[in-house]
């Protein structure tokens, strides 16, 4: 029987790439380790190896073809003895997104995150006034981080990138893309694989005035470093008396991401939030990510930037001008309603805009609050919403214990308990690290599922 | 290139000990005896419960980091662990300011929100005073980091102590320091004791100025209690470090005589060890031998330098126990800015 040669999937996020290149001709020859073809994703151009040994048949996918899913057949190969005779007109494989283990029910799909339904919450009712006619752009938040910190950098030369690969590989996620063709090693520097230290010479640059913006990998191993994030970076000014501070920026992706495992996978929004010295944010869209990002770079303050991997390719309009700020610590009502509150950051939030629709669908009209900041946490607006609505739900992907929601049902319980009509609900993560069996993950997070259930339930509904 | 070939290239050579000038040798007395006097004023107030927590007295290292603040030039910072009046006294700092740090009241460095081990000057280009052993190391780096980004002829004095040389992030430093050739040296004040763990119980190699071997930073082992050497061995790498070489290890060897903090018995020596550094190589006593022998300063003229430094110390006494403990409204101010 013919083999298909499917489009596969080169990292844990990867729903589709592009074709870009085959390095074989039907009539090839290959054997197990040929080059066969370069795809790119939005995050990498990686080539790809035949698994199988045999005669190339038919190419399926031409070499240019943009937005070819995972798992797709994209050309046919005949082993050896196989005839071109056994070949049948390739049925498209079942979908299954990057990385997601088979499962024996095919009707349900794992690992899936159900983004892309979700409508991403409109521009207009941003916090700047956009002057009349103001351009929107269909922009990626990668495109959008970019875009921000680029422009930072061309207004002020004290600015500098610096972590692992965003030089010569041009980000491990893309983000810092282009950044050394125009800024130059000078001030787009590689660092090597040494959190502590890095982190650490970020702050020490700060502290002599410069405007570091460091880049951790991932949130995750920025763990090797948080004695100099808050030791250093938080305190110093405290401990100084006001004499010395650390205008950095420290920024990378933060959260559950799929299929990475336990030490991978994380969010540590209320690890930083709790910290005096700090600023914190966690953008859901491009908008307020380019302009929240551009803020951390300008204010005095270290500001800590928890992106999310899979937003990174979330495409949302973002204003084309050229002071595009967000300010730090002002959540966004980005749907209004009047029967339950609900509160969210980060991914998490097109969780609680997906049950804001289902919920809709049932007469019940959700507010939903983008708390974009954590620190400082801008309480009033949730207290404002709760004092309408008298019910709130937080939605966060992180774990119960000390979380953002935990601290945001005690503000309301303490500031709001008159308003309230059913005790606070949460929505979290599960208590467990995060497991990597596709379908235990699964189990661990939250979802819009959930979020309709604790709606209703705060609603007695 | 091996790293032994290219450890060999032109490192500064250390040379027979110069001899100070009239002015040297009497200003680093005069430096030395402020140190000197102002921590035993230090260890008193402790004593006396004006002064809380930590606190770790320089003495007996007073000749590293007045010999070094001899090489340095203007703009270039210090920053250092947590053993760290004798730096501020050197770099300038006002003695009154850095007691009434000690004491916590308004008139210290930091409002009396720091302490001993937290204190800054942005006017003197001294960067802290950390706590926490082994941090200050590749913040030290990020200031050299900056001279070299800004283009200027400034290096970093990086302070740590031989504790603090074992820690990973020293290596992590080390690394890119030598990597993007950094105009930083790496003072390696080795007191021979980590609190109580004696280097010989701590650390695998014993011959500090070595560690950078496998960075290929040069290094050299200096006699810590002579402030001539200490001197001598700052202009070398100083010159060295701001031609664009990179980093340079200096291992000061060097002793502390009082405990590691006010609360340590430091039973892990003997008296006689002690006693004997003392005798035979106080970093003050040999240079006030020196200046009698060669007739630089009489007694007599010592005694009234003597009796300056001690008004001043007294004074910045005075002040730490009378100047107001901060204003309550201090609590939360400079935690943003």
């Amino acid at each position: 029987m013919p083999t298909h040669i499917l489009m596969p999937a080169l990292s844990p996020t990867m729903e589709e790439g592009k074709l870009a290149k085959w390095f074989i001709r039907e009539g090839d020859t290959v054997t197990s380790g040929s080059v066969i073809a370069e795809i790119e994703t939005d995050k990498a151009t990686m080539e790809v190896e035949a698994v199988d040994e045999g005669l190339i048949h038919q190419i399926l996918v031409l070499a240019g073809t943009e937005n070819v899913k995972v798992n797709t057949p994209i050309a046919v190969l005949l082993k050896d003895g196989e005839g071109a005779a056994a070949v049948t007109h390739p049925q498209p494989a079942p979908t299954r997104k990057a990385g997601a283990a088979l499962v024996s029910s095919p009707a349900q799909p794992v690992g899936t995150f159900e983004v892309a339904a979700v409508a991403l919450p409109p521009v207009a009712a941003a916090d700047m006034q956009l002057p009349a006619g103001t351009e929107m752009v269909q922009t990626t938040m990668r495109e959008a981080l970019r875009d921000a910190m680029a422009e930072e950098m061309r207004r002020d030369g004290d600015v500098f990138l610096m972590g692992e690969e965003v030089g010569q590989y041009q980000g491990a996620y893309k983000i810092s893309q282009g950044l050394l063709d125009e800024f130059g090693p000078k001030r787009v520097i590689d660092t090597p694989i040494t959190e502590q230290g890095f982190a650490g010479i970020g702050v020490g640059a700060a502290m002599s005035g410069l405007k570091p913006i460091v880049e951790f990998m991932t949130w995750n191993f920025a763990m090797q470093a948080i004695d100099q994030i808050i030791n250093s970076a938080a305190k110093t000014l405290y401990m100084s008396g006001g004499q010395m501070g650390s205008p950095i920026v420290f920024r990378g992706p933060n959260g559950a991401a799929a299929r990475v495992g336990a030490q991978h996978s994380q969010c540590f929004s209320a690890w930083y939030a709790h910290c005096p010295g700090l600023k914190v944010v966690a953008p859901a869209n491009p908008a307020d990510a380019k302009g929240l990002m551009k803020s951390a770079i300008r204010d005095p303050n270290p500001v800590l930037v928890l992106e999310n991997e899979l937003l990174y390719g979330i495409a949302g309009l973002v204003p084309k001008i050229d002071d595009w700020l967000v300010p730090i610590g002002k959540a966004k009502v980005v749907r209004e309603g009047r029967h339950v509150t609900l509160v969210s950051f980060s991914r998490a939030l097109l969780y609680a805009l997906e049950a804001a629709e289902r919920l809709a669908e049932d007469g019940i009209e959700a507010e939903v609050i983008d708390l974009r900041s954590l620190r400082p946490l801008d309480i009033e607006t949730v207290l404002a919403s709760v004092r309408k609505t008298n019910r709130i739900v937080t939605v966060e992907e992180a774990w119960p214990v000390c979380s953002v929601g935990s601290e945001i049902c005690a503000q309301v319980a303490i500031h709001a308990f008159d308003y309230l009509d059913a005790p606070p609900a949460k929505v979290t993560g599960v208590d467990v690290p995060m497991p990597y069996a596709a379908n235990l993950e699964k189990l661990a997070l939250p979802n819009a599922g959930h979020v309709v259930a604790a709606a209703k339930a705060v609603l007695y509904a | 290139m091996t790293a032994a070939d290219s450890l060999a290239r032109s490192i500064p050579a250390a040379g027979p000990v110069p001899v100070f000038t009239r002015e040297e040798e009497r200003s680093a007395y005069r430096e030395m005896l402020l140190i000197r006097r102002f921590e035993e004023k230090a260890g008193q107030l402790y004593g006396m419960g004006f002064i809380g927590g930590f606190c770790h007295l320089y003495i007996g290292q007073e000749a590293v980091v007045v010999g070094l603040q001899m090489a340095a030039i203007p703009g270039d910072q210090v920053i250092t662990t947590y053993r760290d009046h004798g730096h501020m006294l050197a770099c300038g700092m006002s003695a009154s300011g850095v007691m009434a740090e000690l004491t916590g009241r308004r008139g210290g460095l930091s409002k009396g929100k720091g302490g001993s081990m937290h204190m800054f000057s942005k006017e003197k280009h001294f960067y802290g005073g950390h706590g926490i052993v082994g941090a200050s190391v590749p913040l030290g780096a990020g200031l050299a980091f900056a001279n070299k980004y800004r283009g200027n002829n400034n290096l970093c004095w990086c302070y740590f102590g031989d504790g603090a040389a074992n820690q990973g992030q020293v290596y992590e430093t080390f690394n890119m320091a030598e990597l993007w050739k950094l105009p930083i040296v790496f003072v390696i004040e080795n007191n021979r004791y980590a609190m109580g763990t004696s280097i010989e119980r701590a650390s695998s190699t014993t011959n500090l100025s070595a560690r950078g071997s496998s960075f290929d930073i040069p290094g050299e082992q200096v006699d810590g209690m002579d402030v001539r050497a200490v001197k001598a061995a700052g202009d070398r790498v100083a010159k060295w470090a701001r031609e664009g070489n990179g980093p340079f290890i200096l291992e000061m060897l060097t002793y502390r005589y009082r405990g590691h903090s006010m609360s340590d018995p430091a039973k892990y020596r003997s008296k006689e060890e002690v006693q004997a550094m003392r005798e035979q190589h106080d970093p003050i006593e040999q240079v006030k031998a020196r200046m009698i022998n060669a007739n630089i300063a009489t007694e007599e003229e010592l005694k009234v330098m003597d009796k300056e430094v001690r008004e001043i110390v007294n004074r910045a006494a005075e002040f730490a126990q009378n100047d107001p403990e901060p204003d309550s409204s201090e609590l939360t101010t400079d935690i943003l800015l």
